[in-house]
This record gives structure tokens, sequence and C-alpha cells, in this order.
């Protein structure tokens, strides 16, 4: 897929919109703060601090950021907010770039095996929907495995998805083993021919050990079909969550091995800052962001649109 | 949940020991960890900085009584803020209108609404011996009716029908005439999750809000919420005046800070707070017991009213009849004392309550394994009725069937039979005059059996 450089029309303006809606809210957008060419002084530093916390950049971060910040104030690098806006950017920019990298359908495996994990309510199962229809409109003969066999109608809730994008289901009653369904699955797309294989798994709390290791199992089932397999395990982050999300990716990589995450849900009022202290400890792709419910509503990160928003005063 | 924010502060408080008097210097060093701490448990930030002046203020003012050292005087500051801002005492739910009394559910994508209204359901049948109707006004999310009918069934709660096709405002007008057909008490009415700056899906609910009257008004919100938990519950309590908050996946890792911000920001208190995966898993919200979680101290309080609950009573009379008429405690009772254990949640739900639990290493904490129990009630499951009355029966030849028939190993079998004799031990102590107290006695010795913060 490359989808990277494409930029719609229209998407720009929309994500801003998404993460821009807050405005005027509780949390004033760093980029008021920084409105016009004032003088740096400490309230001014203070503030931009209080803004990095409140988008939940987290403490370290946001410590980091600040003297990065300060030491280039004290050298007289920046001389007003207007440069210190822009130095923030380029800082925060530099920050995300590196996990900025398009998903790519592995071409060398029949199928390409993709498993969502993530705690309950992330967004997984609505994110395979979206992620299904990108994936075959760009070509690829896709399937999904209702690996979520313990909510009550997750395995609805995925069918609906399938019927909406008329790709195939492969699902078992709610209870079943979720490795049995996701080793079925695969085993019936490579009789088939299928390009990707997208398996849901039921959301778990990333501290219950007992759950943890139902999904470790639901990996090593499927590597006894293919030793490549899965190829990609994504990590589903809700933009909400706060610093959490940093406990979420390190026990979820400990079970699984993440190789990249999506962010859900960023349409609202929280922004995901907590995704520059995941860049910082466990820096992997951020393939996609849900920004809506529409099918057509995840599109791919961009660091530069990402920080642009965050920072903007409209 | 709030491990970390536990720890943290233990650690803080470690440091403050030993000093003579609570000084300017030493508390501020407290409390920029307090600071710190709250912050990365999520706490709203403008929250953060009242709760540390009014720390720092009454901490100043604080005559350190004669009982206490500096470290546990500021403890109890700290604690006492923390009740404040979550509220001084817990509120139940208000369903003193006529029926039905309907209960809205209100929240953002996943809060975890769904799950929420069947866990309400249980707990308001099987507490408050409510008839209870529940009904999904969820048009939008695949399956959502779906997931809200199969939970409804497991928790034999009225299920009133709603279809994807239908207007959320038609559906809970049917409703509302169907629960008052039916005689229910109460009507839970499910919606879809919604953004707060989404203002059509916000109206939406808003003229839900206002045909159904309802009689609370329940903000659902993820424990793991962030800084954004603030503009959230503001922006919900705005749009339809809440009555109440429920904080949903608490039984998560370290975090639950969106339970301060949510109070301090919309004044509403939290009511329950969920706290698993099983349906039975939600839990009347009490701030004086969650300040004292937060501080390592335990919960021993919600452990006793649970206990109360859930344990059969009529099964526990009649054992403790049994035995005080001198029978034996045979694995029959052994069972059940297992299955008790289990109703409530197992093991480690128990255990999380206990003081100074939040200090153990996470590692070995993931090592208190409820599986054990559920393979000796599968061993018990397989032997005859006559080998559960009298265990001496249980020759070689009998534990290689019962290991066959349990699918264990002998070894599993003859340590099941040897914690039974413990217990028949046990037991008999209790049995006889006087021999409860003196096992309480006992139990006094152990170390984290009486308050304090687990030091």
């Amino acid at each position: 897929m490359s989808d990277e450089s494409e930029s719609k029309p229209g998407l720009w303006g929309r994500f801003k919109k998404g993460l821009g809606k807050t405005r005027g809210q509780l949390a004033e957008g760093v980029g008021n703060l920084l409105l016009g060419e004032r003088e740096i002084d400490d309230s001014v530093l203070e503030d931009l601090e209080t803004s990095l916390l409140l988008t939940d950049v987290g403490v370290d971060a946001t410590t980091q950021v600040m003297q990065e910040l300060s030491q280039r104030v004290q050298r007289k690098e920046l001389n007003n907010t207007r440069a210190l806006h822009s130095a923030l950017g380029g800082l925060l920019k530099d920050m995300l770039a590196p996990l900025a990298m398009p998903l790519s359908v592995a071409v060398d495996a029949k199928p390409c095996v993709i498993f969502f994990v993530g705690v309950n309510g992330a967004g997984k199962t609505t994110t395979i929907g979206k992620l299904a229809n990108r994936l075959r409109n760009d070509g690829n003969e896709v399937m999904l495995a209702a690996g979520d066999t313990f909510r009550a109608a997750a395995v609805e809730q995925l069918q609906t998805w399938g019927e909406r994008n008329n790709i195939p289901v492969v699902a078992q009653h709610q209870g079943a083993d979720s490795a049995s369904v996701v080793f079925d699955a695969v085993q019936s797309a490579q009789s088939r021919g299928v390009d990707v294989i997208l398996a849901d798994t039921a959301g778990r709390l990333q501290a219950k050990a007992n759950l943890m290791e139902e999904l470790s199992k639901i990996k090593r089932v499927v590597s006894r079909l293919d030793a490549q397999a899965p190829h990609e395990v994504i990590l589903v982050l809700d933009a909400g969550i706060g610093q959490n999300a940093i406990s979420q990716a390190k026990e979820f990589d400990a079970a699984v091995g993440v190789t990249g995450y999506v962010i859900t849900k960023l349409d609202g009022s929280a922004k995901a800052g907590v995704i520059f202290a995941i860049a910082q400890q466990l820096p992997k792709p951020v393939y996609y962001v849900g920004i809506g419910e529409k099918i057509d509503d995840l599109q791919p990160f961009e660091p530069q649109v990402f920080v642009d928003a965050l920072l903007a005063n409209d | 949940m709030f491990e970390s924010l536990s720890d943290r502060l233990t650690q803080t408080f470690r440091g403050i020991t030993g000093k003579a008097r609570l000084s300017e210097e030493n508390i501020s060093e407290a409390l920029r960890d307090v600071r710190v701490a709250l912050l990365e448990a999520d706490v709203a930030l403008p929250v953060v900085k009242d709760f540390i002046e009014q720390v720092k203020t009454r901490a100043m003012g604080q005559v350190v009584s004669a009982a206490l050292n500096p470290g546990e005087e500021f403890v109890k500051v700290v604690q006492e803020e923390l009740i404040h801002v979550m509220g001084d005492s817990n509120d139940g739910l208000n369903l003193q209108v006529a029926p039905p009394a309907v209960i809205l559910m209100a929240g953002l994508q996943g809060a975890g609404k769904t799950t929420t209204v069947a866990k309400l359901a249980k707990l308001l049948k099987e507490r408050d011996r409510k008839k209870v109707a529940v009904v999904s006004a969820d048009v939008y999310r695949p399956a959502a009716i779906k997931q809200l009918q199969t939970l409804a069934k497991e928790v034999d709660a009225l299920f009133i029908e709603s279809s994807a096709d239908e207007k959320p405002i038609d559906i809970a007008k049917r409703a509302v005439q169907t629960a008052k057909t039916q005689f229910a008490d109460v009507l839970i009415v499910d919606t879809a999750g919604r953004l707060a700056v989404d203002e059509a899906m916000m109206g939406e609910i808003r003229s839900l809000h206002d045909f159904l009257k309802p009689a609370e008004t329940l903000f659902v919100v993820d424990a793991m919420t962030g800084q954004d938990a603030a503009n959230t519950a503001k922006a919900f309590n705005d749009a339809l005046a809440l009555t109440g908050v429920i904080l949903a996946k608490a039984d998560g890792d370290a975090r639950g800070g969106a339970a301060l911000s949510v109070r301090a920001i919309t004044g509403k208190p939290i009511k329950f707070m969920g706290m698993g995966e099983k349906i039975e898993a939600l839990e009347a919200f009490y701030p004086d017991r969650l300040a004292s979680r937060i501080l390592g101290m335990g919960d021993v309080l919600s452990l006793i009213e649970e206990a109360e609950r859930k344990v059969d009573k009529k099964k526990a009379q009649r054992l403790a009849k049994k035995i005080s008429r001198g029978k034996k405690f045979d694995l029959e009772d052994f069972r059940d004392q297992l299955e008790q254990m289990s109703n409530m949640g197992g093991i480690s739900s128990m255990l999380d309550k206990l003081p100074g639990m939040g200090q153990l290493p996470p590692a070995a904490q993931a090592q208190i394994d409820d599986g054990a129990f559920k393979k000796m009630a599968v061993i018990i499951d397989s032997m005859t009725i006559q080998e559960r009355q009298f265990p001496d029966l249980i020759s070689g030849s009998r534990k290689k069937r019962i290991a066959l028939g349990s699918g264990t190993g002998i070894p599993e079998i003859n340590r099941l039979l040897k914690q039974h004799k413990q217990m028949q031990k046990m037991m008999k102590k209790v049995s006889k005059k006087g021999g409860m107290q003196r096992m309480m006695r006992g139990m006094q010795g152990l170390p984290g059996m009486k308050g304090g913060p687990g030091r």
C-alpha cells in the first residue's frame, strides 16, 4: 500500500477540525498561549508546560521537551513566543517522525496475518471494519477472523462489517476458543489464496496475566501454520486514554510482540499526547488514526498533520 | 488499580518518616511527589493544582498529634483531602419515583456502557429485589442491540426489543410503555457512545433525556481516561444534568485519576465502579475506602460487604451447625467453600482489597492463581459421593481413576487431600468452645492484618 503520500484534499482540514473542536473548552490549545510576539518569561514557559500536560504528554516527556526549550531560550536562540512556537512544533515533529510508516501487506505471505489487540472498548472491531474496506479497495483479497469470542455479540458486530464490505468472516459461537477460530481462519485463507487476514481478539486489560497468556496462545497456535505469522500485531489505542497507554504498549508487546499502533477516536476532544511518551519508550510505527465512525474515517498517521493540528490556532 | 500511585506515595512518606516535625521544606518535597504521582495517575491538571494547595494549607497548620509521627500525620492529611475531593460519602441510586424509574446511560464510545447496564441490572435485581427492564437505543454500532440482548438474558432482565431502523426517541417511547405494562420497577436505557463535541449526537441524547425524565442519568467513564476526562465530563454534565458517574474498567493496572477529576469537575457523585469482566463485578463507590486504597491501606470493608452479598447464607449456616454438632468437615463441604470463594471473584479479587497488597511486586501478584482453586473443585467433582463423605476410602486405584477423570495427576490429588485434612483440623478447633477467639488472636500476629499503611 502506498498511502503515505496520499494526502486527500480536505484531510488536513478534517483532521484539524477533529482535533480543534475543543478549543474554547477547558483545555486551551497550545497555540493560543503562544499567539503573537511576546517576550519569553517564566510564565510563558509555565503555561506551555501546563498545555503539554493537559494533552496527556505526561510528566517525563513534558519535562524533556521543556528542558530542551528552556536551554535554547537561555542560549538566546529563541527570542519571542513565535520562535518558541515553531521550535516546539519542530521538536514534537522530530519526536514523532520515526513513527510515520505505512502498513505494508507482506506480499510473500499468503495470507498476511494481522492481529488486532488492545484493552476493552479501544475500537478494535471498528478499526478492522474500516481497514478491511481500505485494503480491499487497494485490490487485496481480505478475510476477517472473529477472534473475540468473549464479549456478547462481538461476532455479530464483525459479521456486520463483513457484510458491509462483502468480505468473508470466519466465526464460531460465543465462548468458543479464540485460538481455534483464528487457526481455522488462517487455514481456510491459505487454501483459498486470500491475501490478508484481519484477526479480531477480545479486549483485555493488560494487568490480567491469564488473559494476556491467552493472547500468546493464539499467536503460538497460528505460527504452526506459518512460522512467520502473525506478520503484524497492531495495538489499538484509544486517544482518550492517559498514561496507562504506556503500560498497555509495554504489556501487550511483552505478550505478543506489537509491531505497530492505531490510534482511535482522535475526532473527540482527546489529543493523544501520550503518543510522545510511547514514541520514546516503545517506538513502533503508527499505521493509522481513526477520526470518525464512517467506513473511510481511517487515515494514515502524519506527524506533521498531527502536530500542526495540536498547535494550530484558528 | 491505583497501585503505582499508592506505591509512590508510600515511597514519599517513607522519606518523611523519622524527621522531627512537618516543615515547609520536607512537605514541599512530598508535595512535589504527590503532584507528579497524581499527574501520572491521569488526574486532570486543574484538579491536581487545587488538591496540592489544599493539602499544603492543611498540612502546614497541622499540629502533629502525640500519637503520630510527621509522616503518618501527612498521610492522614492527604487521605482526608482525597476523600473530600471524591465526595465525602457514598451516594446510592435514587429511584424513589413512580415506576418505572428510568436510568439513562451516557458516555463516550467504548467506555463500557452496555456491559455496565447488564451489571447494574443484576445488582438491582439481586440487592434491591427490583424488576428490571433494559432497552438499547444504540442504533449505530453494529450488533450493539444484540449485545445487550445477550447480556440481558444472562442476568435474567426483561429485554425490550429494538431495531437499528428505529429512531432512538421512538425506541424510548415504546420502552417506557412496555416497562409500564410489564410492571417493571426500573428501566435502564442504553445509548450509543458519542463524543462530547458532536453536536448532533449530543442533541439526540438531550431529547432522549427530555422525554424520559430519568430518575438517574449516569455518565460512564473509562477509569483509564487521561486529561480529557475533565473536558468530557464537563460537556456531558452541561448537556444532560448528570446525577452520577460510574467508573468502568477500574480493575486495570495503576490508574484511576479520572475518578478524582470527574468528581471534582462535575461535582456529581461516583456511584459505582466496574471491577472486572464478570457480570457481578460492579461495586458501590466509597470515597473513604478508595482513598485508603490509593494510600495502600487496603479495602477491607468492600471485601466484607461482598462476602455478605455473595456467600450463600443457608449453606454457611448448615455447615456451621454440622461442625458444631461435632460432625466432620468432608470434601463436599470443602467444595462448597471453594465455590463460595470463586463466587466472590476468586482469590485474586479478594487479595486486591487487602492492605499492603499494592506493594507486592507485580510479578508476585500475577502468580496468584484462581486456576488452582478451579482445579481442586474439578478433582472433587470427579469423586463419588461416598468418596467425598469418607475421604479415607480413597486408595491408590481410586486416586488413579480420579486423576484420569479430572485431567490431573496423583500428586495433585494427594495435595488436595492433605489440604482438606488441615482444614478439617482447623474446623475441629473452631468447633470447640472458645476456639474461634483463640484462632482470631493467633491471626492478629500476622503481618498486615491490622490497619496502617502497611509498612
